[in-house]
């Protein structure tokens, strides 16, 4: 059996990419697939968790309904963030977030 | 850690998954981070397996390669005259030391007990079923307002995205 | 593939190698085993559907190599492996190169979870059927993968309207494959063919089998769908760069999975390995099943060859506007007579081992419910399409202008 903390770790450097590449692309749509990436690395955490603890013979599936209520959520954020990234192209001819700045003062 | 398919199992899967990590943050190709991503995700689907969370697996691949993956490479194609943009990164160096920071806090966290007892190594050998999953989901004791909530949310996203996406003069 | 593995796993045991190690080995030996079927099978299926074809057409088919061509396929390989192995200079190598494997091994996959016998399977997962709609997403990114990396607009006009359509197909086909699932009360394939030795899904849910088939015909992109490939526009659609083994592979993905979705509706719909004796020899189970599969893949040649290619926004229509609408409808349905039947206790709780006597009110139930939505649904087709024959009678020109736009 592979002990907790591996998980745990894989997800922290999963989490730290994803943190990497939301700060430093310039694409907006690969700012999205970082975002991706940080929802599967807490994903990972709460499975495992839900997996190493006691409750996870018993009805309390916490960790398990929340990881596919994650799932949704994400569904629904790919959705309309790549909407939004298609209108703001064709308004603005740029997928670059800073020059979204119509609204700046 | 002995030898076995499951140790076996994760090492391949956390290859795919950091790997697949790297890929999406470097690559300048953004079609080819969209597949780097799906090869990410497919290994944190290999670990819900792992994790004998087989349903979840399913439902990861089946949202994430299924869907997502072809709606971001339509975004990626149909932004196509500017997806190849010179610079790949803004701010790169400090958002470098600050993700490295923020891995090493976490590193941290995990190996240093904060917050109470070093969490158990050995996992409980008997695990609830994707039956009782269902039976939860629609329970009023269990999660059945945040499962309405959730299919209001997903119609709700479907109808933004169609009315955010529409083009008008169409 | 259980027997197969333990025994294995004792005699590496037994001749000192680490447990772990020799249970990872015997895993491997089965997994072999089991997509080894499916391998097989295409190179026979090949011979056939080009048979069938060529009777259909009025032809003789392969007739040169081997008694009555059976080696054609053998010679065709060895063709195709003599080819040049071309890769566009401006293609995307390692994508262009990774595609057909991802589009071949999607449909490999599948036969992981169906069940050959009652006790010959490859795995019983909890969540087969889902596993099955998941494991078919793979295709779809291939495809979309192959005609970008191919860097060729043919290619990428091509991938794009095979993904529109299979993507939008997928819905109708998963909630079509909701209805046995339901009525099995589990998603492993095993319980599901268990579950039907009182009655056939097929009786019970007519209506979701004709979803099934048709979306399962339009997910292998076969005619009336191919316009995935549609020769006389788009050339050859998203593999149009693909030489040799490469195009070998997506050539064998399509036609392993047309006879996929034949013993996955047998499995779904038609009992599997249900038959006389079937619990007495594994053999005629395994015979069953195949029988069940190869008439339902046959009635797909038959329709691939007979009806004309539709265009894509009749397709899209067809789907989005008849199919899915059917589809939640058929499920609405379903769930709720089933429900009212449990509730009064019309129904066995566990289909499992129920007997034809025991499943007779839920049968006639379900059957009158689904007869009773063909028949609106019949009605609604039947008056749209004399609206459009008048409309086309009364002005000819504007008619095609308008169905053209």
């Amino acid at each position: 059996m592979v002990p907790l903390w591996m998980y745990l770790a894989v997800a922290a450097a999963l989490f730290s990419l994803g943190v990497f590449g939301a700060l430093s692309r310039r694409n907006a749509v690969a700012v999205l697939m970082s975002v991706e990436l940080m929802l599967n690395a807490v994903n990972i955490n709460l499975v495992a968790f839900w997996r190493y603890s006691e409750t996870s013979t018993d009805l309390l599936l916490n960790g398990y309904a929340f990881t596919a209520f994650v799932l949704i959520v994400a569904a629904a954020e790919a959705a309309v963030g790549l909407a939004i990234i298609i209108t703001v192209y064709r308004n603005r001819r740029s997928v670059i977030p800073e020059e979204a700045a119509a609204l700046k003062g | 850690m002995e030898l076995n398919a499951i140790s076996i199992g994760f090492v391949v899967f956390t290859i795919f998954t950091l790997g697949g990590g790297v890929g999406v943050v470097t690559t300048r190709n953004l079609f080819q981070g969209t597949i780097w991503l799906m090869v990410s995700l497919f290994g944190v689907a290999g670990y819900f397996v792992l994790l004998s969370a087989p349903f979840l697996a399913a439902v990861q691949i089946l949202v994430y390669i299924g869907a997502i993956a072809i709606l971001i490479t339509f975004a990626v194609m149909l932004t196509r005259s500017v997806t190849r943009v010179k610079a790949r990164y803004i701010r790169l160096v400090p958002s470098l030391l600050a993700s490295f920071a923020l891995f090493l806090i976490l590193l941290l966290g995990i190996a240093v007990p904060v917050f109470g007892e070093i969490s158990p190594d050995i996992a409980p050998v008997t695990v609830a079923s994707t039956r009782d999953l269902g039976a939860a989901l629609v329970d009023e004791n269990g999660y059945v307002v945040p499962f309405l909530l959730a299919s209001v949310l997903l119609t709700g996203a479907m109808i933004g995205a169609i009315f955010i996406a529409r083009d008008d003069t169409a | 593939m259980d027997e197969i593995c333990t025994g294995l796993c004792r005699l590496m045991v037994d001749s000192g190698a680490e447990p772990g190690l020799a249970q990872f080995v015997s895993l491997l030996v089965g997994v072999l085993l089991v997509s080894g079927v499916p391998l097989l099978t295409v190179i026979l299926l090949i011979w056939i559907e080009r048979k069938v074809a060529a009777r259909i057409q009025d032809r003789i088919g392969p007739n040169r190599v081997g008694p009555i061509g059976l080696m054609q396929t053998f010679a065709d390989l060895l063709k195709l492996l003599g080819k040049e192995d071309i890769t566009p200079t401006a293609a995307d190598r390692l994508l262009y190169n990774v595609a057909p494997l991802v589009s071949f091994a999607s449909v490999v996959l599948i036969w992981a979870i169906v069940p050959f016998t009652p006790f010959h399977y490859g795995v019983d997962l909890e969540i087969g059927a889902l596993f099955f709609v998941a494991v078919a997403s793979f295709g779809t990114l291939a495809i979309m993968v192959a005609g970008w990396a191919s860097n060729n607009k043919y290619a990428l006009l091509g991938a794009f309207r095979v993904v529109s359509l299979l993507v939008s197909y997928e819905v109708p086909l998963v909630f079509a494959l909701l209805a046995p699932v339901m009525l099995a009360g589990s998603m492993s394939m095993l319980d599901i063919v268990n579950a039907q030795s009182g009655m056939w899904f097929v009786v019970l849910s007519p209506l979701a089998f004709v979803i099934f088939y048709i979306s399962s015909q339009a997910e292998t992109g076969r005619a009336p769908f191919d316009l995935i490939e549609a020769e006389s526009e788009l050339v050859a659609g998203f593999n149009i760069e693909y030489s040799g083994m490469k195009f070998g592979m997506f050539f064998a993905a399509e036609f392993l999975h047309v006879f996929t979705n034949g013993i996955l509706m047998a499995l779904l719909f038609f009992g599997g390995w249900m038959g006389p004796l079937y619990y007495e020899s594994p053999l005629l189970a395994f015979a069953w099943l195949g029988a069940k599969g190869g008439i339902i893949y046959l009635t797909t040649l038959w329709l691939r060859n007979t009806v004309p290619r539709l265009r894509i926004d009749q397709i899209m229509a067809f789907n989005w506007k008849c199919l899915v609408p059917l589809s939640i409808a058929n499920i609405v349905l379903v769930s709720l007579a089933l429900k009212a039947l449990q509730e009064l206790n019309l129904v066995p709780r566990q289909l499992i081992g129920a007997s034809f006597v025991d499943m007779l009110p839920a049968t006639i139930t379900l059957l009158v419910i689904n007869g009773a939505l063909a028949i609106y649904l019949l009605g609604i087709l039947r008056r749209r399409g004399q609206e459009a024959r008048r409309e086309a009678q009364a002005a000819p020109m504007q008619f095609a202008r308008a169905t053209a736009d």
